[in-house]
């Protein structure tokens, strides 16, 4: 036991000295905390929009100014030929192009209905749709507006109409940063819990260390628990120093069932600290274990449902999601945070990380004991 | 305290790598042994075995009374291991290096400094310098320290004076010296054959076989030829034209001088002055010389 307490000191020690581990504990967070949640944001703005008028009509006039007073869209120019339409969307100049044909308000006016052309750039996907449902949604309010002007309305409609009213739970203002931040928070738990301590145990393995203690009479558990309780004991500062964050940034209150996220985090460190244990065992150089390291985290983040929900992904993708044990803690995040999920909501994720702990570590250990 | 029989070790698949061959070597308590030979000869595979770091393939070893692979726990207490590569904590001062050796060991740096005391006064000013910033020598010691810090029976030195400045060698082997007294017995490997005098006894080894086991002064007066240390202007053509030389056996460089090894009492001095003269070389100089370890490794490599 003395012997255990003399390992950790040495841990503490190095860790501390290192000015590189110290940003990642605090620089690292509070940087993706604040700066992501906004930039990452699937809101689109600035849509850069082209307009051909051929009618110059007062219609087409309201139509082109509610376009362009929309927060969504940045008006690249006005043209009289759809070619050089065209041609600021090849050039990147615009990303979609709207065509308003000669006489569009009066055939409006005589046949009731006139037609809009748009053309829209569908490299990015997202964009393209985005960008075509805001200018659709204010092609139609315009339409509506129209009608308004021409009939009286009765006072009551006479068709049947069911009136939508709606409520948003947990995220009442659909705020994606609400939805960002817990995720991100579970990712640097990944990085603080899995990774450093396999660059750390790889170290040992690239100075030579390692030698010197294999020689001694260190116990494998006594080594491997010196590297595994400092990294978990430093993964709950960052996830207290990112609630903190996320409190004084986005004002997230963790409710006061908080500490149901610091048992599940307690659980799933010990998860992730069994995968870079495995991690460390395959490799020899921290370069190697970076490498390899950055491999995972890529498919750890794709597939965790931080960005895109699992529930929309290829059958084979929630396969491989339902491995991934960065998913449970993205999810268990957002239920806590933002629904105040107690322990009974979260058993089954309990369950299954405890599995994955268990797993993990059997593995590593075993290896361990097999590569030396 | 020491003793190796029939060890073998290969590495690659299938074993096609020989590092040791049916090696058998003994080691007297309190003896400073030195193992020496050319780099991959096999000095460092041999130190990892009997440190109890890698397996043998074949044969056993026993280490202070202990079998290298059964007792290897209750070993690990008693030996001390410097590696040839500096292996200590570069981002730990030199002070936090030494007292966690010392407690992994469950022991103190007070407990045993008498026996690095002479080496730690001269790193002592440099205690709270971390390792990494320490130079060559300084490093060496402080490994040492490390070493020896939980007061082991048996000490392995893989190559402590590679890439070593002269004078911190021979103080490095005078520190050996002293530890001997201790009664500590040191296995020690080295490249240098100048070394080797230094040492109790030595052991040569070469491609993972070892050509002999003996005392310096043995092994110098079991070489049976004669030799001739041999200058003149033009050395590599002087070489050439010596082997033809009848009674010669083999000449090569060494230092400044070309070393002619005949059976004993077949060439004479003025036999290769004279050969040397009429091939139209200048300068010509030839001694009468006692072999050295060198002469001997370069005799046994051979035969």
């Amino acid at each position: 036991m003395t012997t255990f307490i003399f390992i950790l000191k040495k841990e503490f020690r190095q860790i501390f000295r290192d000015p590189a581990i110290l940003r990642l504990i605090f620089i690292m967070p509070m940087l993706q905390l604040i700066v992501l949640p906004f930039a990452a944001d699937y809101e689109i703005k600035n849509i850069k929009i082209g307009i051909i008028d051929h009618d110059h009509s007062d219609y087409s006039r309201t139509l082109v100014s509610k376009i362009e007073n929309s927060a969504y869209f940045r008006l690249t120019g006005y043209t009289h030929t759809f070619k050089e339409g065209l041609q600021w969307i090849e050039d990147e100049k615009a990303d979609l192009v709207i065509e308003i044909p000669h006489r569009f308000e009066a055939t409006l006016i005589r046949e009731s209905k006139a037609d809009v052309l748009l053309a829209i750039n569908a490299v990015n996907g997202t964009k393209g749709n985005l960008g075509a449902a805001y200018t659709l949604g204010i092609i139609q309010q315009f339409n509506q507006n129209i009608r308004v002007e021409w009939f009286q309305m009765p006072e009551f409609n006479p068709e049947p109409m069911i009136d939508v009213t709606y409520t948003s739970l947990y995220n009442p203002h659909r705020n994606y940063q609400l939805f960002m931040v817990p995720g991100i928070l579970a990712v640097l738990l990944t990085m603080v819990g899995g990774f450093l301590s396999a660059l750390n145990i790889v170290k040992e393995k690239e100075i030579g260390t390692i030698e010197q203690l294999n020689v001694s009479p260190i116990k494998k558990y006594q080594f491997i628990m010196g590297k595994i309780v400092p990294f978990w004991l430093l993964g709950f500062v960052i996830l207290t120093v990112g609630l903190v964050i996320s409190f004084i940034v986005h004002g997230i209150v963790p409710g006061s069932n908080i500490y149901v996220l610091y048992v599940f985090s307690a659980l799933y460190l010990f998860a992730i600290l069994g995968f870079g244990l495995l991690l460390s065992n395959f490799t020899n150089t921290q370069q190697q274990a970076m490498m390899v390291a950055f491999f995972f985290m890529l498919i750890f983040i794709l597939l965790s449902g931080l960005y895109t929900p699992i529930e929309s992904m290829p059958p084979w993708a929630q396969v491989v999601a339902a491995f991934n044990p960065v998913s449970y803690m993205v999810e268990v995040m957002r239920m806590v945070l933002l629904k105040g999920a107690t322990i009974k909501d979260i058993w089954p994720h309990i369950r299954i990380i405890f599995v994955f702990g268990v797993v993990l570590n059997f593995f590593a250990i075993y290896s361990y004991n097999k590569t030396n | 305290m020491i003793t190796v029989q029939n060890i073998s070790k290969s590495f690659g698949k299938n074993g096609q790598q020989k590092a040791l061959t049916d090696i058998h070597i003994s080691v007297n308590k309190g003896e400073l042994f030195g193992l020496i030979g050319p780099d991959g000869a096999g000095k460092t595979t041999l130190f990892r075995i009997l440190t109890t770091l890698i397996l043998a393939d074949q044969g056993s070893a026993e280490v202070a009374g202990l079998d290298v692979v059964k007792d290897y726990k209750m070993l690990r207490k008693k030996l001390g291991y410097m590696p040839g590569r500096f292996s200590l904590y570069q981002d730990l001062s030199v002070a936090e290096n030494l007292a966690f050796y010392a407690s992994i060991f469950n022991t103190t740096i007070e407990a045993n400094y008498h026996l690095i005391q002479d080496i730690y006064v001269q790193l002592e000013p440099f205690k709270d310098r971390r390792a990494g910033a320490l130079s060559g020598g300084m490093k060496q010691k402080l490994a040492l320290c490390c070493a020896l810090i939980h007061k082991p029976e048996v000490l392995f030195l893989d190559e402590p004076t590679t890439g070593v400045d002269v004078v911190s060698r021979k103080e490095f082997w005078e520190m050996l010296g002293r530890l001997k007294m201790e009664g500590i017995t040191i296995f020690v490997s080295t490249p240098y054959m100048d070394e080797a005098s230094l040492c109790d006894r030595i052991a040569l080894i070469q491609n993972g076989h070892i050509l002999s086991e003996n005392t310096p002064a043995e092994l110098v007066s079991a070489f049976k030829s004669d030799l001739f240390g041999v200058k003149a202007d033009k050395m590599n053509d002087a070489r050439k034209s010596l082997l033809d030389l009848e009674n010669v056996d083999d000449v090569y460089a060494f230092g400044e001088f070309l070393h002619v090894k005949s059976n004993k009492g077949t060439v004479h001095q003025k036999e290769i002055f004279d050969h040397l003269k009429s091939s139209g070389f200048e300068d010509i100089e030839v001694l009468k010389i006692d072999a050295t370890i060198e002469d001997c490794f370069m005799d046994l490599m051979h035969s």
